[in-house]
């Protein structure tokens, strides 16, 4: 299955700016759906992100975050070529990862 | 036809208790199921500041009892008026420095903690993300730096919210 998530991490140098959409539908628990029932809440809790063996950033979620998620952010020290591994886990327990190199 | 009508809705009505009951067990086999990035990491999600519905419980339950103290160190970037509630793009950035955390709470939302961003040494205190909002109200960012909490308030206007109904 391909990834839900799409991340671009591009370093200058110095910094390294990491932009990530994920597919998520992020159901809140508020909206009902075409029949009036209850679409139960179904959102990402936590994504992390890993440089050189050390979190360099991590989102806490609520249901709150837009669906399709987007989170962008910098961190020093990440050079071309350089791995950095993503990974989220939903309030139902799935998770998706992926390892993008940094460029 | 009323009585099949109420056994439907009593089946419905197990059969979604179930699907809770699920999401439930769900969430306490959570820690087995993380991946290695998230076990590395070692940091809980704050399950309880999630569940506060408004945003000084949120805080409280973040933060402790600590309370932020405006500070104009703390930009944020949000529109004026958001034309659609379920995606409102908000950015942050603080000139503070050391600091830990950026957390982003919508008073009027169902739950005011929409999201909360750890920051470890080395990456710059600045996120931007898309948030909901149910309908106009104020937004607040929450840096923690250096042990204290600073924050900025803004209130946006929102025409379709994005919390539902």
């Amino acid at each position: 299955m391909a990834s839900t998530i799409r991340v671009r991490a591009t370093s200058n140098g110095e910094t390294t700016e990491v932009q990530v959409l994920i597919q998520h539908p992020m159901d809140t628990g508020y909206v009902k759906d075409a029949k009036g029932e209850i679409i139960p809440p179904h959102y990402i809790q936590q994504l992390t992100f890993e440089h050189g063996g050390k979190a360099v950033f991590i989102a806490d979620w609520g249901s709150g975050v837009s669906k399709d998620p987007y989170v962008k952010f910098a961190f020093k020290n990440g050079k071309k070529g350089d791995d950095l591994k993503i990974a989220w886990i939903d309030n139902k327990g799935a998770t998706d990862a992926t390892t993008a190199k940094i460029q | 036809m009323n009585i099949t009508d109420r056994e439907f809705s009593a089946t419905r009505r197990l059969v979604l208790k179930g699907a809770g009951v699920a999401a439930l067990i769900g969430l306490g086999v959570l820690p087995l199921d993380v991946p290695q990035a998230l076990a590395a990491a070692n940091d809980k999600y704050p399950e309880e500041a999630f569940k506060q519905k408004n945003e000084a419980d949120a805080i409280k339950a973040l933060y402790g009892g600590r309370t932020a103290e405006p500070s104009d160190q703390v930009k944020m970037d949000a529109p004026e008026i958001a034309e659609n509630g379920a995606v409102v793009p908000v950015s942050a950035i603080t000139t503070l420095t050391g600091v830990t955390s950026i957390s982003f709470l919508v008073s009027e939302n169902p739950v005011a903690l929409v999201a909360s961003y750890r920051i470890p040494d080395g990456t710059l205190p600045s996120v931007s993300n898309r948030i909901k909002m149910a309908k106009t109200s104020n937004l607040t960012v929450i840096v923690e730096a250096g042990g204290k909490l600073y924050s900025a308030t803004k209130e946006v206007k929102v025409t379709v919210g994005g919390c539902g109904g």
